[in-house]
């Protein structure tokens, strides 16, 4: 599972971030995950729960968005954006279906609540 | 108290992604990564590739497995430049182990560099190495629905090879479907099929890749 060496560099990123400032207890992680990752957030909570121990961030709770896949028409008389699952990215306005993915690969730190 | 970070979590992988990039585009050198399950073919296809290409440009090969050097050892046996790396256990290669095996070879006397991933349909998907193209082998025993099952891997290749298709009368694979599913998730990435120990198909591969290679060798 690749989610462990993720959730170790969310936790060391907010860590190093929050003692930055002046932290010393991180109370909630906020971070994005895009639709079309591999990353699961039940692994992610597991992970995150094994190694949050022994850190500022003991209890700390991690918080999850997803984001929807969103991809734009490449046909220049279209350009319509549009939310899609992984499969059937055509346009749903021309039916083009090579489009430009604006949306759906994150995967990112937003917010770190401490004190 | 807070902080907005905004701050991607596989950064630090993406800037070493950029940074090889950068290092084999000023050396003129083509980067290919090979992604598939293990057991698909994927050093049966880097040596068919090689003995096509061979007389055209100078090749190395990285291989990634979690432990052994053997696939190393095959390559080596043919009198190409093979550098091992054992992940010791991870999933997948990064941005900085590929850095430390390209380290080792001289890249000024290299057109294309084959990166083998570690042999997996997840987690090299969200890992950029700085590569050119990747390639997604599937062959004909895994079965046609492999896309349905780890649809993100068949989308981040920009091309397919299908492999071990001399195969085909003894399994119940259904290319139509195949095609059909391709199509749906990744419809601008060409399919090659092959029979890459046999040889059969390689031609055409070959063909596609040795106009990429051009292309960087062109910059």
């Amino acid at each position: 599972m690749h989610e462990a060496g993720i959730t170790r560099t969310i936790i060391d990123t907010a860590v190093e971030a929050v003692e930055e400032e002046g932290g010393t207890r991180i109370n909630q992680i906020d971070v994005t995950v895009g639709e079309l990752t591999d990353f699961v957030d039940d692994a992610l909570q597991f992970a995150f729960e094994a190694m949050k121990a022994d850190t500022i961030a003991s209890d700390a709770v991690l918080v999850i968005s997803r984001l929807p896949a969103r991809s734009r028409c490449v046909m220049p008389e279209c350009t319509t954006e549009f939310e899609h699952g992984r499969f059937d990215i055509e346009c749903p306005k021309c039916g083009n279906p090579f489009n430009e993915l604006v949306q759906g690969r994150e995967l990112r730190i937003d917010r770190i609540d401490f004190d | 108290m807070e902080i907005d970070l905004g701050k991607s979590i596989l950064g630090r992988n993406e800037e070493l992604a950029r940074e090889n990039r950068r290092l084999f585009d000023s050396a003129g050198v083509f980067v290919l990564d090979v992604l598939a399950s293990p057991g698909a073919g994927k050093t049966s296809t880097i040596l068919a590739t090689i003995a096509a290409l061979r007389d055209r440009y100078r090749i190395a090969v990285v291989e990634g497995d979690i432990a052994s050097k053997v696939d190393a050892e095959k390559v080596r046996a043919h009198g190409i430049p093979a550098v091992q790396i054992n992940t010791g256990g991870a999933c997948h290669l990064e941005s900085d182990m590929v850095r430390r095996a390209v380290d080792t070879l001289d890249l000024g006397e290299l057109d294309l560099v084959i990166l083998e991933n570690v042999g997996n349909l997840v987690c090299p998907t969200e890992f950029d190495l700085g590569q050119h193209a990747r390639v997604m082998i599937l062959s004909v025993p895994e079965g046609h629905d492999k896309p349905y099952k780890y649809p993100n891997i068949f989308q981040i290749a920009e091309v397919v090879i299908l492999n071990k298709v001399d195969t085909m009368p003894m399994f119940d694979f259904d290319e139509a479907d195949f095609r059909d599913v391709m199509r749906r998730l990744n419809p601008a990435a060409p399919i090659f099929p092959m029979a890459a120990t046999k040889g059969e198909g390689v031609e055409k591969w070959a063909t596609w890749l040795a106009a990429r290679i051009e292309g960087v060798r062109a910059r």
